[in-house]
């Protein structure tokens, strides 16, 4: 049951990491404002659903968060581009900011009530007297249907051919005619409606906050490197791993203390550094995901599946 | 063995600079009497010295760290226990030389952390500090013996005798010592950068291949100029330790990082002085405007975004291209149009305003009707003629900026064209 949980939650991460990872590997910009386009996706379709329900919502609102993501490239982005990379990343990171602050003029700073669908309340099935919700079923239908689409999108048609092309060559496809900025308006546009629909499912299956964007953000970093800056699959690879982690170490109640007392040796409050030898894996589970990055970058700066280090 | 011959005139403009910035530092207290005034002093004195040990990484070794609160925070958590020690009497610490105990401990965790960090530049720097910052700010809720958990570590400056009749009680000593330890690592900071490790740190930053080939392991120089960085920014976490006597998990966020970011980059990475108006700038948008309204961070974001993308030099380089015009007697001939601009950009900075703080007012804080007031005048926040209002300026200010913009482009690149032809 904690795998299936550790699964649903890691293709929730996938949807996230898999739009970072286009963008960064098309345009080379590490988007430190894609969680905060997750957030949007989830207000948006907040307030959508208000108006024409969960269902609607869940079409209109990506495509709503993926033209203000391409209106960011166009008017933002390039403009900055010619900087260099420090500058986009800035301008990213100033982006993340400035629209977790519209959001909180906007909807304000308590959470909204963004609640379940009735189709979706309830459990799907009972296992072993756990119940495993439709809303987390449906929450691995659909990054799974995604992740078929976008690979589908970039391998079996005209588009994606253009898109990878430009990924590689970006002068050669614009000498053959195809106009390279668009595309990366597209790319852009594209992955952020990505982060947009993860944020209409995580917004119900979590809580839709102001801060849901600085607490998932790092997460999805910590996904895309350790999956490979610009690998999909390894994005894949990463957010399962990650899911599935973090749900398993929060049920956990393991600590060295423990394991120590079961090989005999006493571990006591006048034991030295008896804080750190109590701790438990479930405390320890919000550091795991960062610990992960920095021994993945020391030892395979290219990530699981990645194929370049910088 | 042949002497070097030396020759170093007195450097007049140096002395005359940090004089008069020393000088201003000792009256302003004299003419800003209010606590108020004070506290905003002391605050930017301790973002100073931080702001320019952040720029040691971000603008003279071209490293953008996303987790440079780690090291002033940590030297923060260490300073406020020697000196809750201190005053148990178990460590003998006076309070005055508490910022090198803050200043230790951040060197220490920069030799731990930054060997790790420094392997890499560029984009994979930066993933690594978010990762370091986001690993330690966890721990700081695992471990509350040292954090303190949620409450954070309070302590109390004023223990044992006063010294020369100095007790840090009251707010305009503990300026003073601020101010001190700011001139002395404004001082300091400003010597690194002439330093062999500082023009190789520059190398390093312009061209890293040419370093090595030179010689220099990158790696090291970019992690010995990291411990020296985390070094000054432990002296302004304990600074702002003998400030604040509270010291919380904040001090290690991610929010205190982007802080600093936001603070050296409006002021200009490019030029040293530029981080000390940035700081200066942060500092009274942090403490002045968020008195005023909910949305400050909203401002201060908009205007981060303006800087990025029209002047990556910061304030700094602004203020250097017109030290340029007034040197060669061009300013005359451009001033009215950067007067014209000002004017029109303050319309579209009104409109700015009044959209921010009407929506708010509707969405969100409207449980006490939608009546507000704002520049003196007050009005109904949900009736149409506010909003038309803001339109309006929106519409006009916007046309007038974009006309008096192009303008001052104009006259700025006929005047560059004059210099490049080689007319005085």
């Amino acid at each position: 049951m904690s795998l299936l949980n550790g699964v649903s939650y890691g293709l929730l991460l996938f949807m996230l990491s898999s739009g970072l990872t286009l963008i960064f590997s098309m345009m080379g910009v590490l988007n430190f404002a894609h969680a905060s386009f997750y957030m949007v996706g989830a207000y948006v379709a907040y307030s959508i659903g208000l108006k024409v329900g969960f269902f609607p919502a869940l079409f209109v609102a990506p495509v709503v968060v993926g033209l203000l993501g391409a209106l960011v490239e166009r008017y933002g982005l390039r403009t900055v581009h010619r900087w260099g990379h420090v500058a986009e990343l800035l301008f990213t990171f100033g982006l993340a900011y400035l629209i977790e602050e519209s959001v909180k003029v906007v909807w304000g700073l308590a959470a909204v009530p963004y609640r379940v669908p009735e189709a979706l309340n309830g459990p799907l099935f009972t296992l072993y007297s756990t119940s495993f919700p439709k809303l987390r079923g449906f929450m691995m239908l659909v990054a799974l249907l995604m992740l078929f689409a976008v690979w589908l999108l970039l391998k079996r048609t005209r588009i994606g051919l253009v898109i990878q092309a430009a990924l590689t060559h970006p002068h050669t496809a614009e000498a053959l005619g195809h106009n390279v900025p668009r595309v990366f308006m597209l790319v852009f546009g594209g992955g952020c409606a990505l982060a947009g629909l993860a944020g209409v499912i995580g917004g119900v299956a979590f809580i839709t906050e102001p801060s849901m964007a600085a607490s998932v953000g790092p997460i999805v970093f910590v996904v895309a490197v350790v999956g490979g800056m610009g690998s999909l699959a390894g994005a894949f690879l990463a957010s399962l791993l990650i899911g599935v982690m973090q749900t398993f170490a929060i049920a956990l109640d393991w600590s060295l203390a423990g394991m120590l007392g079961s090989i005999g040796v006493a571990v006591t409050e006048s034991t030295p550094l008896y804080s750190l030898w109590k701790l438990q894996i479930s405390q320890v589970a919000p550091v795991l995901p960062y610990l992960l990055l920095v021994l993945m970058l020391i030892f395979r700066p290219k990530g699981l599946l990645g194929t370049r280090a910088d | 063995m042949a002497a070097t011959l030396r020759y170093r005139p007195l450097n007049l403009a140096r002395w005359v600079i940090w004089g008069t910035t020393a000088l201003i530092m000792a009256v302003l207290p004299i003419f800003f009497t209010q606590g108020f005034a004070i506290t905003l002093m002391s605050q930017m004195g301790v973002a100073i010295i931080f702001t320019l040990s952040y720029n040691m990484l971000l603008g003279q070794s071209g490293m953008l760290s996303f987790g440079h609160a780690v090291y002033s925070g940590l030297g923060a958590y260490f300073a406020v226990h020697a000196l809750n020690m201190a005053s148990k009497g178990q460590l003998w610490v006076p309070v005055s030389l508490l910022p090198l105990v803050g200043g230790l401990a951040g060197a220490v965790f920069g030799v731990l952390f930054g060997y790790v960090t420094t392997k890499r530049a560029g984009t994979t720097f930066a993933m690594i500090t978010l990762g370091i910052g986001e690993l330690v700010f966890s721990c700081s809720l695992m471990f509350p013996d040292f954090f303190g958990g949620e409450g954070g570590v309070t302590t109390n400056r004023v223990f044992g005798k006063p010294f020369l009749g100095v007790t840090f009680g009251p707010a305009v000593q503990v300026y003073y010592l601020i101010a001190f330890w700011c001139l002395v690592s404004m001082a300091l900071m400003y010597a690194w950068a002439h330093t062999p490790l500082g023009r190789m740190a520059n190398a390093v930053r312009d061209n890293p291949e040419r370093a090595e080939f030179v010689g220099y392991d990158t790696q090291k120089v970019r992690w010995y100029t990291l411990i020296i960085s985390a070094f000054f920014a432990g002296i302004a976490g304990a600074l702002g330790v003998i400030n604040f006597e509270i010291v919380t998990a904040e001090n290690v966020s991610a929010v205190r990082s982007g802080g600093v970011l936001l603070a050296a980059f409006i002021g200009g990475v490019g030029f040293f002085f530029g981080p000390i108006i940035g700081a200066c700038v942060f500092v009274y948008f942090v403490v002045a405007l968020s008195d005023h309204t909910k949305a400050w961070l909203l401002y201060l974001g908009m205007f981060f975004m303006l800087m990025v993308m029209f002047a990556p030099g910061g304030i700094a380089s602004l203020i250097m291209m017109q030290v340029q015009l007034v040197a060669r007697q061009r300013f005359g001939r451009i001033w009215r149009h950067y007067l014209a601009a000002g004017a029109s950009s303050l319309l579209v900075l009104a409109a700015v305003i009044l959209t921010v703080e009407m929506t708010y007012k509707v969405s969100v804080d409207s449980s006490g009707g939608t009546l507000m007031k704002l520049f003196g005048v007050e009005f109904d926040a949900a009736a149409a003629g506010p909003w038309a209002v803001a339109i309006g300026l929106w519409i006009v200010g916007g046309w007038l900026f974009n006309v008096t913009r192009k303008r001052v482009s104009q006259v700025y690149g006929e005047i560059q064209a004059e210099f490049q032809q080689g007319r005085p």
